[in-house]
């Protein structure tokens, strides 16, 4: 183990801003581009199966 | 049942289904060592004390920047030469991601940078490289946008990304044909690492995670793509209606 406590882990030794500000980054980027994407399929699946509807009933009535 | 058997969307899209929980669960488990290495198990660097630990994630980042342009390179260049459907699929899913890891290259980089060289940002070789690759990839993804068409957009974005493809090496030996900054390779295939081996599992470790990841949500946003293009096909208006 390399910390005597959590604050020496906080601070990384001074460097805490930088290091956290990576960190923070990237967890907060993959966050955006996961929920951007469940977001994004579930939309287009909804939009398919409405076109897919609405060609249904239109080619009912046409019979 | 041969290789070719996946490049049919309808086999595509049930192989990834069931692949994605394992890329998932694999990405997790990476992170989670991957994270216990980087801040538990990895020494404190004698020259730059603990703000190295970026290099757990900047590392990654930028090898997956480069890997995955690669990627759609390859994928691109396979669309334009057998016009197989499911690759421009994929070079059109791995391209977010792609300009992900570029960004949080780049990012990680500037807020490594401040604190050692005393600057967010320098106009040196390998930043220059790096920051012209994230303008490929958004340069790339609004083309794609931008046509209608698509199977001219996905022709258009293949040509550009092999075309921007000659950045990559430009990136990769920039430290060694400029003066620079930018500290040299982290991993010489040629000579012995320098770095402490825990430093060195730590980085492979983060970069598997990020390969799983990668593959994750490639393959997720690829269902997507297929089911859109192959609306027309009985198996995807079946699959809708189950919805």
């Amino acid at each position: 183990m390399e910390w005597a406590s959590w604050s020496e882990f906080w601070s990384m030794g001074g460097y805490g801003l930088y290091v956290w500000g990576s960190y923070g980054a990237t967890l907060l980027a993959i966050l955006i581009e996961v929920m951007f994407m469940q977001r994004t399929s579930k939309d287009t699946r909804r939009r398919l199966k409405r076109m897919q509807q609405w060609d249904l009933s239109s080619s009912g009535e046409a019979q | 049942m041969n290789l070719y058997t996946f490049s049919s969307p309808v086999n595509f899209y049930h192989l990834s289904g069931k692949l994605i929980p394992w890329f998932t669960g694999l990405a997790i488990l990476f992170t989670a060592v991957g994270l216990y290495i980087s801040f538990f198990v990895a020494p404190t660097d004698f020259q730059q004390g603990e703000a190295y630990r970026i290099i757990f994630i900047h590392v990654p980042a930028a090898w997956m920047s480069m890997f995955i342009y690669l990627v759609m390179a390859f994928w691109g260049a396979i669309g334009l030469a057998f016009n197989t459907r499911m690759s421009f699929m994929m070079a059109r899913a791995l391209a977010p991601t792609g300009a992900l890891f570029t960004f949080l290259a780049l990012w990680t980089g500037a807020w490594w940078g401040k604190p050692m060289w005393g600057a967010w940002w320098v106009w040196d070789a390998r930043l220059t490289s790096e920051l012209i690759l994230l303008f490929l990839y958004v340069g790339i993804i609004a083309l794609w946008a931008a046509i209608d068409d698509v199977k001219r957009g996905d022709r258009a974005g293949a040509l550009l990304t092999l075309i921007g493809a000659i950045n990559i090496p430009i990136i990769y030996f920039s430290v060694k044909w400029w003066n620079t900054l930018h500290q040299g390779a982290s991993i010489n295939l040629m000579k012995a690492p320098t770095m402490a081996k825990t430093m060195l599992i730590g980085m492979l470790v983060m970069a598997f995670a990020a390969w799983f990841y990668t593959l994750a949500v490639a393959f997720m946003r690829v269902r997507g793509i297929i089911l859109e293009r192959e609306r027309q096909s009985e198996w995807v208006k079946a699959i809708l209606e189950k919805d």
